[in-house]
């Protein structure tokens, strides 16, 4: 059948399984916004293409299925760079749609061109630009391929006006894409398996190191059989939060910067450390001269290109967890651990008794009992916590016991500031049955707050939670303690986010005291409609314990009080 | 230690710069990059010269191989290999000492292309010493203008680098 560029492109869109699209239309992109009408895909329009972006992100990492952005060429495209940039430092599978003006008129510095395949070249997995009909289902059946396979990452494609408008005979190749020089299936050699046997059931001090791979590769369950299998405990980085159930009893909790003490010093003391989907970033290490000196390294990672790029590790098995721990699984046994397991709780009950429940209560509103609140109230269900970056993010995680699998979407290896609210809308849009929380920092919310619109105009039922402490808090932090507490450009005035919400038609509610919190939860969850909640915490709080910068992992800032420091269930 | 590695891409627009990139980014000095077309019309062949340690070695190569255009990579260091860079060397000649330019010439075994008043042009090719041999005794009489193709490198004996389907990259960890 004959059809215009610009119906191919939704046509091959519908084709790869897409439902919605976060997208913002302009010039060169119109010729295919005119022929979105009779497409089945549903376009959420967003406030800011970083929105989009941001949007598709939250969509594949709620799911594990590519999100889409649609955007126009020059301002458009470059307004998608940073989502670009977050979905790339965290693996995460999407496909960014851009118009391009004329191919008759590239390199003329026409109205609106920016060479955008040349300015993300080292933010995608790959890209392309198209300037013929004929093109556009290939490489959009190409870049879903390329985007999802293996190490996953975003993909860009750059369509010219002239190529959605132009017209050919539609043609559609279901096959896997014949690329001679992509190999997402790469296998690790059989020695290696061996050797990592017998490195794990010869230890006697092991940890696992979980990372976001496992949740990318779906391996969770294939982790629990192992970790039961073995009894090694597991440590979590930041994105691989969820991957182990939290209540698990051998998941220590997450590790590095600001990780728990005991699971640090675990780390430090440990005889095998077997990380897997995860790359040793610096903000789990420590200082690398001094981190896990006691410890053989075993690396289970898709990306051949992770191995050895900061920790040396003894025995690397190159290829897709899901592939990988099948085959160990009937030959790992029991470690002889229990001895390691005691030393384990000895650590955690020195930090566990310091209890935030103890927290004085006395009218201050502490982060950390938000978020603890939020964790009671909403346990058990079918919830997604979307967290934007700062201490927050950081509270949210020591404090939210996540259970399950992509229950928590937060940016980890860029740190994204604006990235909870529209990565949100993503993952609602994406699983409109779950529960859906932002936990935003009053400066980060502020970056895409005009998303708000695109929840009114979509009536999503998203709750926000703004954990409003009057400053940029984790830069406040640094300030404190390697700043002389100079705080310099941290100190923040915000609008009244209750009268901004309600000018969006959003129901919006206050809350100052801790006695307040948990009512506040339950009408915002009981209310039909979206909810932001501005929670006006202590202003000058630290996020503890913290490893600073340059500083070994074990050697840790803690809490001045005595009597607090981290969560035991309570 | 100096790394010579042999890449082969699809002939698509930016598959150079892709490559050339990567090593901008991950923080590497090339110290030198040919390419040019294979017997294969959509195939071009790359010969990148680097200095690295083994270890980030294997990295650039596992780097390189993650580009979606790249068909094979590899790492030619520790294999014979034949390695060859052609100069154009302009040098001051005049009357008097032209015949001793000569004479240096022709014991490198290089050609003289072109011959004006007042220089002449040598060309060499060779591995990169010998050429670096040549311009060290050409210096005195007034190098004018030189160029440098960079190296080429090609497996001694009957074994090729040509891609074929069934090779998967094996990364071994040292
Ligand atoms: C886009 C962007 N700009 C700057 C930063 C640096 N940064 C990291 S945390 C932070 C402060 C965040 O403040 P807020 O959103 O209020 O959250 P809080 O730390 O107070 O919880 C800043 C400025 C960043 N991560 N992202």
């Amino acid at each position: 059948m004959r059809m215009t560029g610009a119906q191919i492109l939704w046509r091959s869109l519908e084709l790869e399984g897409v439902k919605h699209v976060f997208g913002y239309p302009g010039g060169t992109i119109l010729p295919a916004y005119d022929a979105l009408t009779q497409s089945t895909i549903h376009h959420v329009l967003v406030r800011h293409e970083q929105g989009a972006t941001h949007m598709a992100d939250g969509y594949a990492r709620a799911t594990g299925q590519v999100g889409v952005a649609v955007a126009t060429s020059g301002p458009g495209a470059t307004n998608m760079v940073t989502g670009i940039a977050t979905a790339m430092m965290d693996s995460s599978p999407i496909v960014c749609i851009t118009g391009q003006v004329g191919s008759k008129m590239l390199g003329s510095d026409a109205f609106q061109e920016i060479d955008i395949t040349g300015v993300t070249l080292p933010i995608t997995k790959h890209n392309y630009i198209v300037t013929r009909p004929e093109d556009i289902a290939k490489t959009i059946h190409e870049a879903f391929y390329v985007a999802r396979s293996g190490r996953p990452g975003p993909v860009l494609v750059d369509i010219t006006r002239d190529a959605q408008q132009a017209s050919c005979e539609f043609e559609w190749d279901a096959s896997v894409p014949k690329l001679p020089g992509f190999r997402p299936d790469i296998q690790p050699e059989p020695a290696t398996y061996e050797e990592a046997l017998k490195m794990i059931n010869g230890s006697r001090r092991p940890v696992i190191l979980a990372g976001h791979g496992i949740l990318i590769s779906e391996a969770s369950q294939l982790l629990r059989e192992f970790v039961e299998r073995t009894h090694i405990p597991v440590a979590m980085t930041l994105l691989g939060i969820g991957s182990f159930p939290a209540s698990h009893p051998l998941n220590l909790g997450m590790m590095g910067m600001h990780g728990e003490a005991w699971v640090n010093k675990a780390i430090q003391e440990a005889d095998l450390l077997l990380a897997l989907g995860m790359r040793f970033d610096d903000r789990v290490t420590g200082e690398l001269a001094k981190y896990a000196p006691k410890a053989k390294k075993i690396h289970i990672e898709i990306d051949p290109a992770e191995i050895n790029k900061r920790v040396k590790v003894d025995v690397a098995l190159i290829g897709d967890l899901r592939e990988v721990l099948p085959k160990l699984l009937p030959k790992v046994t029991r470690t002889d651990s229990s001895e390691w397991l005691e030393r384990i709780w000895e650590l955690k009950g020195d930090s566990a008794v310091r209890d935030i429940q103890s927290l004085p209560d006395e009218g201050h509103l502490y982060a950390a009992h938000v978020i603890n609140d939020l964790w009671h109230e909403t346990q058990g269900s079918d919830t997604i916590v979307v967290s934007d970056v700062g201490q927050h993010q950081m509270w949210e995680a020591q404090y939210y016991k996540h259970e399950r699998p992509r229950s928590l979407v937060t940016s980890g290896g860029l740190g994204t500031m604006g990235f909870a609210l529209p990565a949100a809308i993503g993952a609602k849009t994406a699983r409109p049955d779950a529960e859906v929380w932002v936990v935003a920092g009053d400066g980060g919310f502020q970056m895409t707050m005009p998303e708000l619109a695109t929840i009114m105009q979509e009536n999503l039922k998203i709750n926000i939670a703004i954990i409003n402490n009057g400053f940029l808090g984790m830069v406040r932090q640094w300030q404190q303690f390697f700043y002389e507490s100079n705080y310099q450009s941290t100190p923040m005035l915000s609008p009244d986010f209750v009268k901004v919400a309600e000018a969006y038609g959003i129901r919006a509610m206050e809350v100052t005291t801790r006695s307040q919190v948990v009512p506040t939860v339950k009408a915002a969850r009981s209310h039909d409609g979206p909810v932001l909640i501005n929670f006006r915490v202590e202003q000058e709080d630290a996020v503890y314990p913290m490893v600073a910068a340059g500083a070994a992992l074990h050697d840790m800032i803690r809490r001045p009080s005595p009597l607090v420091e981290t969560a035991e269930d309570v | 230690m100096l790394n010579t590695f042999v890449v082969y891409v699809e002939n698509k627009s930016g598959a150079l710069a892709r490559v050339a990139l990567l090593f901008r980014r991950r923080g590497y000095n090339i110290e030198s990059l040919t390419v040019g077309r294979t017997e294969k019309p959509d195939v071009s062949r790359m010969t990148i010269t680097v200095e690295a340690d083994a270890d980030q070695a294997r990295r650039i190569e596992a780097n390189i191989y993650k580009l979606v255009n790249v068909l094979l990579v590899e790492n030619v260091s520790a294999v014979p290999v034949i390695t060859r860079d052609l100069a154009m060397i302009k040098v001051a000649a005049p009357q008097e000492v032209r015949s001793q330019v000569l004479e240096l010439a022709s014991v490198f075994r290089a050609r003289v292309v072109d011959v004006a008043l007042s220089s002449i042009t040598i060309e060499i090719t060779g591995a990169e010493d010998k050429i670096d041999g040549l311009l060290d005794v050409l210096r005195p009489f007034g190098v004018l203008e030189m160029v440098r193709t960079g190296i080429v490198a090609m497996r001694r004996g009957a074994r090729t680098s040509e891609p074929n389907n069934e090779q998967t990259p094996d990364f071994i960890v040292e």
